[in-house]
């Protein structure tokens, strides 16, 4: 089996300290979340940080899923940068509120994996195959980075740069997951793997909410297919329709066009093509489908 | 711990006896052992297909405080190691000394005092490398364009491995030239791997005073190897001990002797300590032995009313960088030739023609019985072409097509005999447990609602349980398989043999086919596997050769030891030997003819034996024999296998619904044990029809080197299986076993692959390749299908 | 560096790299090698063991992060020497062939019955689904996890 490089290692006590070691130690020194990410790349030698620093002690600072309540938090589910994907996967609020979020982790890895790895670790990663960058964005979710100098709040438009790439900058980390509920919402998750627990070839992510028979607010994102953060085009031809069959097959349509996926072992292009407007009509459905219910 | 079922002397339902250590994590494999002052190993390779070596620095490595020494092919050419003989007379480099010829060929040797250190090592050599053009694709190998790969070899000039052909060319002709109906399909049997859980590796420890070799091993053939060791590395042979203790499964991976037990051999030598050196996963998967790589051109001939008349294949087989495929010698392209399957033909024709690409080594591997799963593949693929062909039903095309019970032994144009089969039974009972008419009209009726659903047939013949000696050899040692059996003075007995297991369950079957014989339990016979030191010689496990040759052999030296036992017998009931008859009881025991009260069991006779009774002339004391089994012909298991698949029309992907598998394997020594060794092989076919593959990209690059990309199924692909048997006695065997190791492997993929294109009809799909992934899938439903890459 | 973690039970001291990754602590340093690998990739699941009574994937956890959490590895199976039902339905069911991935699926199956005592066949595949079986096809994995489902631990006995 491969084994890391050396590197030197710290246990931060909270994410004050946390923050201090990345001040101190400086861009050689890596957070270490849930671990799942980060470690098979040091393994196989494709990252060799300096200075690990492990914020398995955060655990129960940074692990929560709290539903909005009246102290005053507004509209807003907050989840906290390490909760482990099992918890995502079983939280009854998120499954009745947030539903592409079991979706989702239901099809992330494997069930063994989702005891250790964290909804942090894998949006900062940002590997372009990894599903919950496209949930955040459909669901128009916003981070909160926190600094030395304090805490700032970005959508996800602004966090998630590219593959690999996220506005965390060093010396900052991720602390929580913000995202908003609407009234009459509901989202979804489609994925298609070559296995169970593979990377998608493609999958989709919608979200929307309804008011007077109409879609108010539509959040679609592509994962696995070179897609934007958003598939801008396809949520705003949703906007202000009645949903139906016909709408969700030209807003796929839309999104599916304006991917670029690349052709490898998982696919060729031109299927993960197809399959993204598949999922994504797919997605659009189910979502909606939640939405109705959610009003009734 | 008990069970509440009765346990079964001899053949039957009996509970493993192995489990006892693997349930409390007590197996012990290779990683498992550590000796005093023991070194690791780790094996630096090329990132490159193919390159000249320009220069190899391992200065920084040896200045490393924690490594011990670097071993390059200049240090192994020294001692005439730098090259060893493969099982397929050619030659593979141990160490590379002029050019590397695949990705992932072995180029230098840490060792250091802990596992980490030596993979430290490993990135502290510099090696300069002359990039070459890589030769990836074996259709093309032969072209005047292309480099020359094994120029090592003198007088080479092109990648020709060799050329082989069976059956009759002109005959097969002349029924092609007046068949009614011929169905030509090119089909590849993509490479894939047998990827065991555990990787391989070896702990090998020479002592330096003593001169004597020891080497705990993951190899599934330790005699075999010793024997390779000694001529290659000019040890003693009987200097040197093999020892495979538990492992973690084999499948045909771990059969070739690698480059890294070599290096650990020689690092013990040079260093004076023991070294153990095992590979990870992603060496597994791009050095070690793969399996399959044939790309086949097909064609069948036939009548309009059903007839199957001729079959012919031509076959380009890619060997990769080394000619590394164990098979027996006379057969460079295994038993390939049984690709006439189960059906009665007029005429058949094959050739094969091998290649080298830069490509990892090897080919015979992953249940493939000596290229039986890919002689299956085709016949399968090509009868359900002619079904589609003539618009006939497949299950109908076959049956009408069997040969025979009565044809039984039947000799097959090419010149294997069929020892015996019993095949519409089988096909008739797979079709009952499938329901296969009610499915057929679910078909219809999904059809109509623009539904997926397809139902494939798989019929397997294999030849398996290498071989007569006069016939099969491999590096010129006979495929014969030894036992030795002692029967201690209070009845108990151990039982040493050739094969060892990877997981089969040997120290079970093996007891339970002597207490068969002589009524001991199971339970009082050790069986004894896997070391050179206290087994008796054999060509090792694979090509579900367990059964027929060991099995037989330890069937028949129970029977000489119950021919002995029959000797003091006579001495203690002072009766004629030939007075004597034996009774299977229970218990079991010699008794005399006509006074059945006067007898004696096994227990009895072995205090006898090692006592003071007066014995017969010529009968000496004690209770031991030993034998070794000469096989007379292969054994033909055979089944019918029914896969039905449903195919997400918008998404392409395919679930295997149900899976039903009747199997053949004669008599049957343990159904609980088949049961698990079929359910192991259906698995391998939803792998390899679904998702396995070890792909390369343009520049040789593998692109399955690891289990993130080279995908195994997991509980969530594959189905309940739903298996079932029939018995058909094999002749020549002592008791009519024939082997079910791989049968699983052999039938299934063909049976998946045939329901796939069967749910591709509405689309006018006449074949899919493997992997059959959703992106492909949906590619052969826009008719754009492709072999991989 | 100091690592400090209960195994089995009992706690243990080590002074390791922080590089060394959970599977070799339990395997090299405190010679426990019921724990396999098989993987580079975090995939094949020959490594997993129980922390804080959940399982993971030892091969991508750190010993170091492992420091001050309790460990279960199969050795902590069978306690003076009573079998866990699932060592038991193992071998009644004949889950298990060359043993290699054994460990680690028993040990899931042990947190899957002491969380979902009655799990259907569907919820037990799915939780075995990260670990990879190359022998047995799955079915009698699954038959012996049923098998075990039937029978309660030995309560009585100290853990």
């Amino acid at each position: 089996m491969q084994v890391p490089a050396p590197f030197e290692y710290e246990r931060a006590t909270s994410v004050d300290h946390a923050l201090d070691l990345l001040a101190v130690l400086g861009p050689g020194a890596r957070l270490l979340a849930g671990g799942h990410s980060l470690l098979p790349m040091m393994k196989l030698r494709l990252a060799t940080p300096e200075y690990l620093i492990d914020l398995d002690g955060l655990a129960g600072e940074l692990g929560y899923i709290r539903e909005p309540g009246p102290d005053g938090l507004g509209d807003e589910i907050r989840i906290g940068a390490l909760t482990r994907h099992r918890e995502l996967l079983e939280s009854e609020l998120l499954a009745q509120r947030l539903a592409i979020f079991p979706d989702a982790e239901r099809v992330i890895a494997d069930p063994v994996v989702r005891n250790r790895g964290t909804i942090g670790g894998a949006l900062c990663q940002a590997d372009p195959s990894e599903d919950l960058s496209a949930v955040c964005a459909a669901v128009g979710a916003r981070m909160v980075i926190r600094g030395l100098e304090g805490q700032r709040v970005v959508d996800m438009r602004e966090f998630h740069r590219g593959p690999y790439r996220t506005a965390v900058d060093d010396g900052e980390m991720l602390v929580e997951i913000r995202v908003p509920i609407r009234p009459a919402g509901g989202s979804a998750y489609e994925k298609v793997g070559r296995r169970a627990g593979d990377w998608a070839v493609a999958a989709a992510a919608a979200s929307v909410s309804i008011a007077d028979g109409a879609i108010e607010q539509a959040g679609i994102a592509l994962t696995a297919v070179g897609a934007g953060v958003t598939s801008a085009e396809a949520e705003q031809l949703l906007v202000g329709r009645a949903p139906s069959e016909g709408l969700f097959g030209a807003a796929a349509e839309l999104a599916a066009a304006a991917c670029s996926p690349v052709s490898d072992q998982r696919g060729s292009a031109d299927y993960k093509r197809h399959a993204a407007g598949e999922l994504a009509r797919r997605a659009l459905r189910r979502a909606t489908g939640r939405a109705l219910r959610a009003q009734a | 711990m008990t069970s509440t079922e009765p346990r079964p002397i001899g053949f039957g339902r009996l509970q493993r006896k192995e489990d006892a250590r693997f349930i409390r994590g007590q197996g012990r494999f290779v990683d498992d052992i550590t000796l005093p002052g023991m070194l690791h190993g780790a094996v630096l390779r090329s990132p490159v297909a193919h390159a000249r070596i320009v220069s190899i620095d391992a200065s920084a490595a040896l200045a490393h405080p924690k490594v011990v020494a670097v071993l390059t092919g200049r240090d192994m050419e020294a001692r005439n190691l730098a090259w060893m003989p493969t099982m397929s007379h050619d030659t593979q480099a141990v160490l590379a000394t002029d050019k590397v010829r695949f990705q992932g060929q072995e180029v230098a040797f840490v060792i250091a005092e802990d596992r980490y250190s030596a993979r430290d090592g490993l990135g502290l050599i510099d090696v300069e490398y002359d990039l070459l053009p890589a030769v990836v694709n074996a259709r093309t190998a032969l072209d005047s364009d292309q480099p020359v790969i094994r120029d090592d070899l003198t007088g080479k000039t092109d990648n020709h491995v060799f050329d082989w052909e069976s059956g009759d060319r002109a005959a097969t002709d002349r029924a092609f030239a007046r068949a009614e109906v011929v169905v030509e399909q090119d089909m590849l049997y993509p490479r894939v791997h047998p990827a065991p859980m555990e990787t391989c590796g070896a702990v090998a420890d020479f002592d330096r005073v003593s001169g004597k070799l020891t080497l705990w091993c993951t190899s599934q053939a330790p005699h075999a190897h010793r024997t390779l060791y000694a001529l290659a590395c000019g040890l003693p042979e009987h200097m040197i001990r093999v020892i495979s203790p538990d492992i973690g499964g084999g499948f045909g991976n771990k059969v070739p002797v690698y480059p890294g037990y070599l290096c650990a051999i020689v690092g013990s030598i040079v260093t004076g300590k023991p070294v153990k050196w095992t590979e990870d996963r992603s060496e597994n998967l791009m050095s070690t032995g793969f399996a399959r790589d044939y790309v086949m051109k097909g064609a069948i001939a036939g009548s309009r009313d059903g007839s199957i008349t001729a079959l012919r294949v031509d076959v380009i087989a890619d060997h990769g960088a080394f000619n590394a495929t164990a098979q027996p010698s006379k057969y460079p392209a295994g038993f390939f030739n049984v690709f006439t399957g189960s059906y009665d033909l007029e005429a058949a024709h094959c050739h094969v023609r091998g290649v080298y690409t830069n490509k990892a080594p090897g080919g015979v591997a992953y249940a493939c019985s000596f290229r039986i799963t890919e002689a299956v593949y085709l016949v399968e693929r090509m009868v359900d072409c002619l079904a589609r062909e003539l618009g006939m039903d497949p299950a109908e095309l076959r049956l009408k097509n069997f040969i025979a019970p009565e044809q039984f032994p039947y000799e097959s144009k090419t010149g294997w005999v069929y020892d015996s089969g019993d095949y519409e039974r089988a096909m008739r009972k797979a079709l009952a447990i499938a329901g296969y008419d009610e499915l057929r009209r679910e078909q219809a009726e999904r059809r109509d609602r623009g539904e997926l659903m397809g139902i494939g047939i798989g019929f397997f013949t294999e030849a398996v349980g290498a071989g007569p000696r006069k016939h099969m050899d491999i590096m010129g040692l006979g495929m014969a398989d030894g036992a030795a059996l002692r029967v201690y003075p209070t009845g108990k007995a151990q039982l040493s043999i050739s094969v060892q297991s990877q997981g089969q369950g040997h120290e079970t079957t093996f007891a339970q086919i002597v207490a068969e014989e002589l009524g001991i339990p199971p339970e009082d016979i050790d069986v004894v596997h896997g070391d050179t030191d206290t087994t008796p010689y054999g060509l090792g496990t694979y090509g579900s050769r367990s059964t027929p040759v060991s099995g037989a052999a330890a069937a028949l030296v129970a029977r000489k030891v119950r021919e002995r036992a029959r000797m003091v017998a006579s001495a203690m009931l002072e009766v004629s030997p030939d007075d004597l008859v034996w009774s299977k009881g229970p218990p079991a025991r010699w008794q005399v003819k006509g006074d059945p009260e006067q007898g004696v069991t096994i227990q009895d006779i072995a205090m006898a034996a090692h006592g003071s009774v007066e014995l017969p002339e010529g009968v000496e004391p004690g209770l031991d024999a030993e034998t070794v089994y000469n096989p007379p012909n292969l054994t033909f298991p055979f089944g019918a296998y029914i896969c039905v698949v449903d195919i997400d029309p918008g998404t392409a992907q395919v679930t295997v619904r149900r899976f039903i598998a009747v199997d053949d394997c004669g008599t049957r020594i343990n159904p609980i044990i088949i049961e698990g060794q079929v359910h192991g092989g259906l698995t391998d076919g939803v792998g390899m029809a679904l998702m396995e593959l070890i792909a390369f990209d343009e520049e040789g690059n593998c692109l399955g080197g690891s289990l993130m990309d080279y995908l195994i199924p997991t509980a969530i692909e594959v189905p309940d299986w739903e298996t079932d048997f029939t018995v058909t006695p094999s002749p020549h065997h002592p008791f009519g076993a024939k082997g079910i190791g791989e049968s699983a492997t052999v039938g299934s993929p063909p049976a998946i692959v045939n329901a796939v294109v069967d749910a591709l009809q509405p689309y006018g799909v006449r074949h899919i390749d493997m992997p059959c992934t959703p992106s492909r899938v949906w590619d052969a439903m826009r008719g754009q299908g492709t072999p991989p890459q | 560096m100091h690592v400090t973690l209960m195994i089995n039970g009992e706690e243990v001291s080590r002074v390791v790299e922080p590089r060394m990754l959970l599977v070799h602590f339990i395997r090299d340093e405190l010679g426990l090698t019921g724990t396999h690998w098989g993987c580079d990739t975090s995939n094949c699941g020959t490594c997993v063991v129980l922390m804080d009574d959940e399982p993971v994937k030892s091969c991508t956890v750190l010993a170091a992060t492992a420091s001050g959490h309790e460990i279960r590895t199969v050795e902590g199976l069978e306690v003076d020497g009573v079998l866990d039902p699932v060592q038991q339905g193992f071998t009644e069911e004949h889950g298990l062939q060359c043993g290699f991935c054994t460990p680690g699926m028993m040990l899931t199956a042990r947190w899957l019955l002491d969380r979902n005592p009655d799990p259907s066949e569907a919820e037990i595949r799915e939780a075995i689904s990260g670990q990879i079986c190359r022998c047995t096809g799955y079915a009698t994995i699954v038959r012996s996890i049923q098998w075990a489902a039937g029978r309660p631990r030995d309560e009585t006995v100290d853990r």
